[in-house]
């Protein structure tokens, strides 16, 4: 086994407990939100691993340290009001929903993690996910996509004021 | 032996003290380096902060810790020891400077309590999610000078020794782990269960999210000036002639009209970053107690106030190596002062190694100013109300920071096009027009800000149903 | 510093987008400098820059067809017609919305600069071969359409109705992406035919990702355009939005999914076999369970919305005729239906916007009751919209339907075409119960007669029936209009073939 796979199964496992800890680990939102953090920041360093450093950065500035944030001030805020957000009793959907997602899981992971057996490592150029290449990419051929982008942006700004005005 | 002999054998990959592979011991030393300073120079820091602010406010300070006076002999309860004639009733003053390690010491001796109803595992992770960050920021500074003078490559020691680690994403690095500092504070405030530390708590999230903004697009300008996110390559442009022009003065961001903009938008960023007067509403004193750690005590105590001191510490670092040369002493380039003035070739040259050998003093002292300011600051401005902070925050420093922005771009692409002065006719113009533009919108912005108060926008819910509910104590 | 070098850009090709985004942005600015003022200048300013965008689209049919930059917009008769389609219908939206959100008390000027967008970013999904521009199309026009359902926070059913789309959304969104990813992954390349690519790969764990992704993608699509199985948010959303937002998005979210649907399958011609059997049977089901729902429906918006689901299906069977046989099936019946669609939902909508009053609403069938005493030329309008849902001879919507059908049969595709015919027939009863609660029963005890319709309204209904009656009448024109088939101009299914 080589450094590569080791430090890719160590960070993997950890991003898997992070994303398993969102939705299977109790049912206190704070706790998933934290682990999502994890998930977050472990994923970041996938991507450094990659030779994605703008990528990784981005990933954990971004969603790590922004948007992790504004879900944990939402969190904190409603937590006030509504302790009880999942619904305690349980039904037969449980085990079909393992079993189909159990099923969807294999079925996925034949086709897909199968032809991937053999890769060790990523056959990249030296100048890959450096920000000098990508802000090149962005500013040429993706530069109206990238203009798209600001106008989504805009509309989600615009939308949730619409949504805060008072009510009559 | 000869100390970078060493060091560059480390880093051709020899092995290093018992056997140990070279390049393990040099990344080590180097983190060491840093981490190391931080953790002693941050009781210095908190001594500094008290006496400082007692003389703003006349007082004194702690000024009598390890203050030893001998007598003639020490006594104990069978025998003496007579001291030697020197010492006899003479005081040892220390300036207090050992208060912070009696602070230390009665911190670590203090009960250490845990309330009863707290969220266990988040409320002890909060502290060191709360120090981590501060230390984890210092990775991409470099405190001494990546080339020996009168060489454009990189050479000499320090560019061995630092940066830890001189990746493409320096500054983005930064910003990226100063936003997590903000998860201590939080999931301090939360697990607590503490409706004042969960304020606190809730006002650092917002504070920390309003204030990233401004924050990024600052240095945002100064990286699209160098070109670079490199931390080393901030440097190397600020060792540039002045102003493009003046070649004897080093072109610190800070003497440049955009740079000025920048570093006052990224300095109050920066205090809000780290939670310091007058930015200290998560941990209002006479409004939440303590905000997000009230519930804290002891120890967990005192790595809140370490994470806090360190991110301070850390942050000016960021600073002074953004905007203020980084390790150089003086705003001087020696090197052509050197080859200007062959008369006083000689001086200059010493000056010049002089200059790369006390860089990282240098970088200590532009920090430590850092840290005086922040300190004057917090003597000096009343806390902001929370209303006040966002409008600063989102009203004025982020469009300040975006019209900034937008000035370093026209620059840029002026001076490509035509030349110097065209870049600095178009800087101008462009200033004027956006000062132009900002009164017209401040204008427009206090119209709409009286209009909104007529409409009478209330962001949370007022109707009937869902307010608290009154029980006649009498009754129940 | 090195420079790439910059180069040449189709500025027409991003003419149109560009000015709608751009309006957007000016009626921002407009709102932002003269607040609480009233919105005529914003809806002015929205109506010239609609306008000019849709100028800028009239002389693109001549130019050139083709692609730009790098494949991310393109210019073809599909594209060309929904976009001037999509602006037609924000244009209508806009002229009856400023009385209505007035009625209703919730005049903000946000609705226009977010309809705005919503509409540039339909016109970006159907102009486009990348896959990533499509997300960023979905995305700009969903975000602004979830904003827009909530817009009336007044009303729980409002609220309650955003929650639903923005959860379903972002559901099916994912799913989009999800698909985006798979095709990504074995081909590296986000053009919309990466299906060919793999499949031309010859390695069978490419074709099995690419099926995969593929399969994601269209069950992200068929939830945007609401078919069956997919459609359970419509009824609700459909219902609890704003009606003239409701209009807008019935219309707008409807032809650029099904736009984008168009150009997606055309690209999956090689995997036509995996998936064929299923946009089949989702045919079926989306025009009967639309249909048969509709049936049993008490309120008219709901009534709609079921509609809407099955005219989803009718549009999917006339792309699937496409699809089968392109060399003989061209895509002009499936845009002559969305044309009529556009329209005569609109107008419906428009009508049924009047039962809003002091800002309330109420949208059963009983709330229609004497609109016909209150708003005789939009009663009397109404008819002809029913007319053309249902599918009565001189109407567009009957030439639609009648064109689908002949596909359909030159396509092979008996089944669906019977289907078409018998689920219309059915469709005949709830449409004809909606102008019975107009006409023929009178207002209860309560009458209150503000709420009269306001010019702007009348002009949209009257636009909306003049259309009706022109596109039918010239239908054999319209027809050769949206035909792309001469000239060399590949249809869409063949020419994604050929890039291969």
């Amino acid at each position: 086994m080589s450094g590569n796979q080791i430090v890719f199964i160590v960070l993997a496992a950890i991003a898997c407990i992070g994303a398993a800890g969102v939705v299977v680990f109790g049912d206190n939102p704070v706790r998933s939100a934290l682990f999502l953090v994890l998930n977050f920041f472990v994923l970041g360093f996938l991507y450094f691993t990659l030779g994605a450093q703008l990528l990784g950065i981005s990933q954990i500035l971004v969603y790590a340290g922004a948007i992790m944030v504004l879900f944990l001030f939402v969190i904190m805020m409603l937590q006030q009001q509504s302790a009880f957000l999942r619904s305690t009793e349980s039904d037969g959907r449980g085990p079909i929903a393992w079993l189909l997602g159990a099923t969807m899981f294999m079925t996925v992971g034949a086709a897909v993690l199968a032809p991937l057996g053999g890769v060790t490592g990523s056959p990249i150029l030296d100048t890959f996910g450096t920000p000098q290449s990508i802000g090149k990419v962005l500013f040429t051929g993706y530069a109206w996509p990238f203009l798209i982008s600001s106008v989504l942006l805009l509309v989600g700004i615009v939308g949730s004021i619409l949504l805060a005005k008072r009510k009559f | 032996m000869n100390v970078q002999a060493i060091v560059e054998g480390w880093a051709a990959g020899g092995a290093g003290p018992l056997g140990i592979p070279g390049p393990l011991v040099l990344a080590v030393t180097k983190v060491m380096l840093v981490v190391g300073a931080v953790l002693t120079l941050v009781p210095g820091l908190i001594w500094w902060e008290r006496r400082l602010l007692s003389w703003m406010q006349d007082r004194i300070g702690p000024n009598r810790t390890g203050t030893i006076t001998f007598g003639t002999k020490i006594a104990f309860r069978f025998f003496e020891i007579p001291l030697p004639k020197f010492l006899h009733n003479r005081k040892i003053r220390t300036f207090g400077l050992l208060q912070p390690i009696a602070d230390g010491v009665k911190l670590f001796f203090k009960e250490d309590i845990t309330p009863a109803t707290i969220d266990r595992k988040v409320y002890f992770i909060a502290p060191a999610l709360a120090l981590f960050p501060a230390f984890a920021l210092g990775g991409t500074l470099p405190w001494g000078a990546s080339h020996v003078p009168f060489s454009e490559i990189a050479g000499g020691l320090y560019h061995i020794l630092t940066p830890i680690a001189d990746v493409e994403i320096g500054i983005l690095y930064v910003l990226a782990i100063s936003s997590l500092g903000a998860y201590g504070v939080i999931l301090a405030g939360w697990a607590s269960n503490n409706k004042y530390s969960l304020m606190g708590g809730l006002r650092a999230s917002a504070q920390v999210i309003s204030y990233e903004l401004g924050m990024g697009v600052s240095l945002a300008c100064v990286a699209l000036a160098v070109g670079s996110l490199k931390m080393t390559e901030m440097v190397r442009a600020q060792e540039q002639p002045l102003w493009g022009g003046l070649p004897a003065v080093q072109n610190w961001f800070l003497f440049t009209p955009f740079g000025f903009v920048a570093a006052v938008i990224f300095l109050i960023c920066i205090i809000a970053e780290t939670n310091r007067a007058p930015f200290d509403l998560p941990e209002a004193e006479n409004e939440l107690i303590a905000g997000y750690h009230t519930e804290y005590s002891s120890m967990k105590f005192a790595v809140f106030f370490m994470g806090e001191y360190a991110a301070m510490f850390v942050l000016s670092g960021v600073f002074a190596t953004v905007f203020l040369g980084g390790p150089n002493l003086m705003p001087v380039n020696w090197a052509y002062l050197a080859d200007a003035y062959p008369a006083a070739r000689g001086a200059f040259e010493g000056m010049a190694w002089v200059n790369y050998w006390l860089g990282p003093l240098a970088f200590l002292a532009k920090c430590a100013a850092g840290i005086t300011f922040f300190i004057w600051l917090r003597a000096t401005l009343p806390r902001l109300r929370y209303d006040q902070l966002m409008t600063l925050g989102w009203k004025v420093l982020l469009p300040a920071a975006v019209a900034n922005f937008i000035v370093v771009g026209l620059w840029i692409v002026a001076t490509e096009v035509y030349g110097p002065l065209g870049g600095w006719a178009a800087m101008l113009g462009a200033f004027a027009v956006l000062g132009v533009l900002y009164m017209n919108f401040a204008a427009a912005t206090k119209a709409s800000v009286l209009a909104t108060g007529r409409r009478g926008v209330t962001m949370v819910d007022p109707s009937p149903r869902r307010s608290v509910k009154m029980v006649d104590p009498n009754k129940a | 510093m090195s420079y790439q070098p910059i180069p040449t850009i189709d500025w027409w090709a991003i003419a149109p987008v560009s000015i709608v985004m751009v309006t957007g942005i000016v009626a921002l600015l407009i709102e932002m400098f003269r607040p609480n003022r009233n919105n005529n200048t914003i809806v002015a300013v929205s109506l010239v820059g609609l306008f000019l965008a849709g100028l800028s689209v009239v002389p693109q049919f001549s130019m050139p067809f083709g692609s730009s930059f790098g494949g991310m917009v393109v210019r073809d008769y599909l594209g060309l017609v929904l976009q001037l389609l999509l602006i037609t219908v924000c244009f209508v939206a806009f002229l009856f919305s400023e009385p209505y959100l007035r009625e209703k008390r919730i005049a903000f000027a946000e609705f226009y600069q977010l309809a705005l967008w919503a509409s540039a970013g339909g016109m970006i999904m159907v102009t486009t071969e990348n896959l990533l521009m499509f997300f960023l199309g979905l995305e700009v026009l969903g975000i602004a359409l979830y904003c827009l359902t909530g817009m009336c926070r007044q009303e729980l059913r409002s609220e309650e109705s955003a929650m639903k789309y923005f959860l379903l959304g972002a559901f099916g969104t994912a799913f989009v992406l999800m698909g985006i990813a798979y095709l990504y992954g074995p081909t590296g390349s986000l053009r919309i035919d990466a299906v060919s690519i793999a499949v031309a790969s010859d390695q069978p764990h490419f074709v099995l990702m690419a099926l995969f992704g593929f399969g994601l993608l269209l069950v992200g699509l068929c939830f945007k355009s609401a078919l069956v199985p997919f459609h359970q948010w419509t009824p609700d959303v459909y219902q609890g939005a704003p009606t003239n937002v409701t209009a807008f998005m019935a219309s707008t979210s409807k032809i650029a999914a099904i736009g984008a649907l168009i150009r997606v399958l055309a690209a999956g011609a090689p995997l036509v076999s995996y998936w064929f059997p299923i946009m089949f049977w989702v045919a079926i089901l989306s025009m009967v369970v639309g249909n048969f729902a509709a049936l049993v429906q008490k309120d008219v918006k709901r009534t709609l919305g079921y509609s809407s689901v099955a005219n989803g299906g009718y549009m999917l069977v006339a792309v699937l005729a496409h699809v089968q046989a392109p060399e003989k099936v061209s895509l002009a019946s499936t845009l002559f239906f969305i044309t009529g669609y556009g329209v005569m939902t609109m107008g419906a909508f428009a009508v049924v916007s009047l039962a809003a009053r002091d800002g309330k609403e109420g949208t059963r069938f009983q709330d229609l009751h004497g609109l016909w005493h209150r708003a005789p030329f939009a009663a009397g309008c109404l008819i002809l919209f029913v007319a053309s849902l249902i599918g009565v001879p001189p109407t567009v919507g009957f030439f639609g339907k009648m064109f689908i059908f002949n596909d359909a049969l030159a396509a092979g595709l008996l089944p669906l075409a019977l289907v078409l015919a018998v689920t219309s027939v059915v469709s005949a009863y709830y449409y004809l119960g909606i102008i019975q609660a107009v006409f023929v029963q009178e207002e209860g005890a309560v009458k209150n007669e503000s709420g009269r319709p306001q010019a702007g309204l009348n002009l949209a209904v009257l636009l909306c029936a003049l259309a009706i009656f022109g596109i039918s009448l010239g239908a054999e024109n319209v027809l050769k209009f949206m035909a792309p088939a001469e000239d060399g101009r590949q249809p869409v299914a063949e020419r994604t073939v050929a890039q291969r």
